[in-house]
């Protein structure tokens, strides 16, 4: 008699299955990263290398970068299960597809978001970020992307297989992404100004967590539209 | 409970016949208040104490913004409906729904900027009003966009409806987190419990105004639904005796 | 009647504002029309091309 697969194990299937995909492909994962390097990288060399100046718009530019970066990486969420007929067979499995998109975008979290928010304090370093920020910058840049993430997923699922998806995935995801990056940034300028992030911090786990609850069953939703 | 009434509603052939019915009963009311709104915003109305002739630019402004979301909110109940019970009539409202919100939006967006010139300096500000009718905006060309990409209609109406539902869901997010990064633009002259900073000779033409606007609205939904509707009909075989050849 | 052109030195900002949204509120109506226009032409032709089409 078979085993039924339950949820949990159907979850965390999926994750590892994702991760050992991505790592097997390390040098498309790395792309984003570099992208936030260089988007960072562009900033001082427009508008000059005094390190003062660059501190003042320092955390609009980290979340920025960390956005677009972000944006590039979510090619990867859904686009290689579509185009394999990977999804096809997620959505007849049985199994809450919710749950399935929430492992897979952690899976993405993991291995576009946090290597993202390791990178951030040599990054933010170049901008003249103090040390005594980094902890709150990382924290913001964890839950910005993990936002990210959730809204993304819902958007690369809205675009699957449509031509020119990509730019009509930027398209969707920055407006919705909008009030993360005020608060984000903001959190990251309070910091550096030596003020308390915690107002703007916890608003940012607010919609983290919203996002978490929500997203997964857009995301689901979105899937079986698209994939009809 | 009798429902025939309600499917007999969302059939294409009478659903087309009633819009074009209906649609005079909104257009000619609006057509006298939107009128009326102008003679007494323009004419009747004193200067403002502050503002002088240049707050009677509320009066297109205003109603635009009110516009604006007033149809983001229906686009985003039609797309509900047709979400859940799959009525391909409520999918058609939120399509024909969207392009009008969208110049509305713009309309608001224009005036408030062109407004702020002489009453800030600047041709823009970054204010919650302003910034957030912005992002209505982006939503909007999303929503839009959206459709237009995808080529099979069932696809595109439940994309879109779905999109439009998680922008909906995210309005009150961006207009808290819009108004909290900032506070400059003057405070909402009608939603003032109380006293309202607008005299009553101000006032009603611009009541007078916004439930004009409110009623084109209607007409102009109900056109645009009309050439949705025939968009999408497959069999369009009633149409030669509804309209004759 | 240049007094109120002049909307007090603001007419500059008035009536551009005025002007504009008396073009969203036509450009709707005749945008309206004309996709209704259309759509009837096409569905008019299939619905001929349906019966006499054989």
């Amino acid at each position: 008699m078979m085993e039924r697969t339950g949820i949990a194990s159907a979850a965390l299937l999926a994750y590892r299955r994702d991760l050992l995909l991505a790592l097997r492909h390390w040098g498309q994962v790395a792309q984003p990263l570099i992208f936030f390097v260089m988007v960072t990288t562009l900033f001082p060399l427009a508008l000059g290398p005094d390190l003062s100046e660059l501190r003042q718009i320092a955390g609009g530019t980290l979340w920025v970068a960390a956005l677009l970066a972000s944006l590039l990486g979510l090619e990867l969420l859904f686009r290689a299960d579509h185009a394999d007929g990977t999804l096809e067979q997620m959505l007849l499995s049985g199994q809450p597809l919710a749950v399935l998109a929430l492992a897979k975008g952690l899976a993405h979290w993991t291995v576009c978001g946090l290597p993202l928010v390791l990178l951030s304090p040599f990054v933010a370093a170049s901008l003249g970020v103090q040390f005594e920020a980094v902890g709150t910058l990382m924290l913001s840049l964890a839950l910005g992307t993990g936002v990210l993430s959730a809204l993304g997923a819902i958007a690369s699922a809205l675009t699957l297989g449509l031509r020119r998806g990509s730019l009509l995935l930027g398209l969707l995801v920055l407006p919705l992404a909008m009030p993360a990056l005020i608060f984000g940034a903001r959190a990251i300028d309070m910091s550096i100004h030596a003020d308390s992030a915690r107002g703007p911090l916890l608003l940012l786990a607010a919609m983290l967590v919203l996002a978490l609850t929500l997203a997964p069953l857009a995301a689901a939703a979105a899937l079986r539209i698209s994939a009809e | 409970m009798n429902w025939t009434w309600f499917h007999k509603l969302a059939s294409p052939p009478h659903a087309y016949r009633i819009a074009s019915r209906l649609a005079p009963w909104f257009g000619w009311p609006a057509f006298l208040l939107i009128a009326a709104g102008l003679y007494g915003g323009l004419v009747l109305a004193p200067a403002d104490y502050q503002q002088g002739d240049a707050f009677r630019i509320v009066y297109v402004h205003a109603p635009s913004a009110w516009l604006s979301m007033l149809v983001y909110g229906t686009m985003a109940a039609a797309a509900a409906i047709g979400l859940i019970w799959r009525m391909k009539l409520a999918h058609a409202v939120a399509a024909a729904s969207a392009p009008i919100g969208a110049s509305f939006t713009f309309l608001a967006l224009a005036t408030g900027s062109i407004w702020g010139k002489p009453m800030w300096g600047t041709w823009w500000v970054w204010d919650a009003r302003l910034t957030s009718e912005l992002l209505l905006l982006f939503l909007y060309a999303g929503v839009m966009a959206l459709r237009a990409s995808i080529d099979d209609r069932d696809r595109a109406d439940r994309a879109s409806a779905l999109l439009a539902i998680v922008g909906v869901v995210n309005l009150p997010i961006i207009h808290y987190s819009v108004y909290w990064w900032n506070t400059l633009h003057q405070e909402s002259t009608l939603t003032k419990i109380g006293k309202p900073s607008m005299a009553g000779d101000m006032l009603w033409p611009l009541l007078m105004m916004l439930l004009g606007f409110t009623l084109y609205f209607g007409a102009v939904l109900l056109l645009r639904l009309r050439a949705e509707i025939l968009r999408r009909e497959r069999d369009a075989s009633w149409l030669r005796s509804e309209i004759g050849r | 009647m240049t007094e109120f052109l002049n909307m007090g030195g603001y007419g500059a900002f008035v009536w551009p504002c005025f002007a504009l949204a008396g073009f969203v509120l036509i450009w709707n109506v005749i945008a309206a029309s004309r996709l209704h226009a259309a759509a009837r032409e096409r569905a008019l032709q299939r619905a001929g091309a349906g019966e006499g089409g054989r």
